[in-house]
């Protein structure tokens, strides 16, 4: 049965010139083990592929049951350039967020 | 008189961030220390331009406003404040503060200034830099350069308060440095001593971004609930010589403190969690662990670092042309096909007056504009919002281009309604590069009522 991470986790997006930072914490020790497993650097690029070809790295941070992804190109060229409503991309936590993994019976 | 603990607050986590929770943490909050971090990336490039135009500005616009509503209660306190409010012109900061400060019903005080990050003569003489960006040489952007400031460390702004000084004024500094700096003074630690170094900078890094760590950027109704959010309280440190830190908030203030809020902001603008670099350590934040120890209350483990790397970085402010932009908004029946009229008649409108851009964007608010997804795959909403944006080297064409969206109120699509042409901004962008400390010499100024 597919979850979303939103019902796994929660998320905040940072900003450091041209890259994103989202990372994703999980509720519960349950959720962390599917995140963990399913959310991969190459499932959220797919996802952000609209925004950017990236490379995505994932660094773990398992004793916080978090991930951050760092999402580079992912802000149109930058804060102070881009041309984006939201170029800090505050708001990208939340498209992270509307990713679909597989679940607990993949 | 050694001190076993200290207690520092945040005032501002940006330029305009909010100034009532400031005022409170300093009237409730208990404090021996007060930072205020005010200064983004890009925000030192529009100040130098002001300091340009006008020798006495390029500090922080808000300074006064902020100063007036904090100096005077924290002064009363004996609370020391820190804050990199100088911007551009850190002298000419503490010489505008000093100026009113009378008028504040202000006790006597002392400032010290530290100033030596601007390193634009610095630039000059190496353009062979590379930039981190993209490893080409720093030359292509000086003859636009606007600014230049190296990320100073704790280190120095300690010895502003080594003066004795009850406010330290500051140009560029790493954000957590205005937080270590005061544990620094108060303890004496050394640079060699990692564990103090890295609980000090990872306090620093949490409590930088004021709000954020106290529930703000966080709530989510019926999913995360954060209790008065109305009421945010910023985030204090307590921190012990032995380098034990706890983080906690304004007394009675709203919001939340807790391990989730910790984790959120621990990540924050943080790449590799391993390897967080500062111009005081590199932090190992990997193995971090937060403990509730009281409500809104977390006490820190597990931080390491290693020692500071030989260079500092320095932000390049630098000119990349203008940015134009509009928005026309549509309602009712049909919204999104006469929003889409507009588009193609404002493209086509700019297209016959001979002007081009670099770059375009478009955007229909309410259907894509933050996410930048496939409006196609959106369901059509009542109302839509046209936008669009574009970047070029004229500043005509950037003006025409909020100009026509606006202009769709009476020559364009039925029904456009709530036009804003927002004109064009000239752009400042950055880029950073790494040089040798050596190059740059940082200097404590004591400036005086006299």
């Amino acid at each position: 049965m597919s979850v979303r991470v939103y019902d796994l986790g929660h998320a905040r997006a940072g900003d450091k010139g041209n890259t994103s930072n989202i990372s994703v914490t999980a509720y519960s020790d349950e959720a962390w083990k599917v995140l963990h497993r399913q959310l991969t650097s190459e499932i959220v690029l797919a996802h952000f592929m609209h925004l950017t070809a990236g490379p995505v790295r994932r660094y773990e941070v398992p004793q916080l049951r978090a991930l951050n992804f760092v999402i580079e190109n992912a802000l149109g060229g930058g804060v102070t350039r881009s041309l984006a409503i939201d170029p800090h991309g505050k708001s990208l936590s939340a498209l992270m967020l509307t990713i679909t993994l597989p679940g607990h019976n993949e | 008189m050694a001190r076993d603990r200290i207690r520092i607050g945040c005032g501002a986590g940006f330029a305009d961030d909010r100034i009532p929770p400031g005022v409170e943490i300093v009237e409730r909050g208990d404090l021996d220390y007060l930072a205020m971090e005010c200064l983004a990336e890009r925000t030192i490039a529009r100040e130098t331009l002001d300091r340009a135009k006008d020798p006495a500005k390029g500090y922080t616009p808000v300074l006064l406003e902020r100063m007036e509503a904090i100096m005077p209660p924290a002064l009363q306190r004996g609370i020391k404040i820190v804050t990199n409010m100088g911007a551009a012109n850190p002298m000419g900061a503490a010489r505008a503060v000093r100026k009113h400060a009378a008028d504040w019903d202000c006790p006597d005080y002392t400032c010290a200034v530290v100033t030596g990050d601007e390193v634009t003569d610095v630039m000059r003489a190496h353009p062979e830099l590379p930039l981190m960006e993209d490893g080409a040489p720093l030359e292509s952007l000086l003859p636009r350069m606007a600014s230049a400031n190296a990320y100073l460390g704790a280190d120095v702004v300690a010895r502003g308060f080594a003066t004795g000084a009850d406010v330290v004024i500051t140009g560029r500094v790493a954000d957590p440095a205005l937080f270590l700096a005061p544990m620094l003074h108060a303890f004496g630690w050394s640079y060699d001593d990692y564990a103090k170094l890295a609980n000090g900078t990872l306090a620093g890094h949490l409590l930088e971004c004021s709000g954020q760590l106290t529930g703000g950027c966080f709530a989510d109704p019926g999913k995360k609930e954060v209790e008065d959010l109305a009421g945010l309280g910023y985030p204090l440190a307590d921190v012990w010589s032995d380098g034990r830190v706890e983080v906690a908030k304004t007394p009675g203030s709203g919001g939340r403190l807790d391990v989730a809020t910790c984790t959120e902001q621990l990540l924050y603008e943080m790449h590799d969690p391993s390897a967080y670099i500062t111009p005081d350590c590199v932090l190992d934040a990997s193995e971090v662990t937060f403990r509730q120890v009281a409500k809104d209350r977390v006490a820190l483990q597990g931080a390491r670092a290693k020692p500071r790397t030989p260079t500092y970085k320095v932000v390049v402010g630098y000119f990349d042309g203008y940015m134009g932009s509009g928005e026309m908004g549509f309602a009712g029946i049909n919204a999104l096909a006469r929003a889409k009229l507009g588009i193609e008649v404002v493209k086509e409108r700019l297209r016959r007056r001979g002007l081009t851009y670099e770059e375009m964007r478009i955007d229909l608010i309410g259907m894509n504009s933050l996410h930048a997804n496939d409006a196609d795959a959106c369901p059509e909403p009542y109302e839509v919002r046209l936008r669009i944006a574009a970047r070029t080297p004229d500043k005509k064409a950037a003006e025409a281009v909020g100009a026509e969206v606006r202009s769709l109120h009476m020559q364009g699509p039925s029904g456009a309604g709530g036009g804003v042409n927002f004109g064009a901004r000239q752009i400042l962008a950055v880029k950073s590069v790494l040089i040798p400390r050596e190059w740059v010499k940082p200097e404590i100024v004591m400036e005086s009522a006299s």
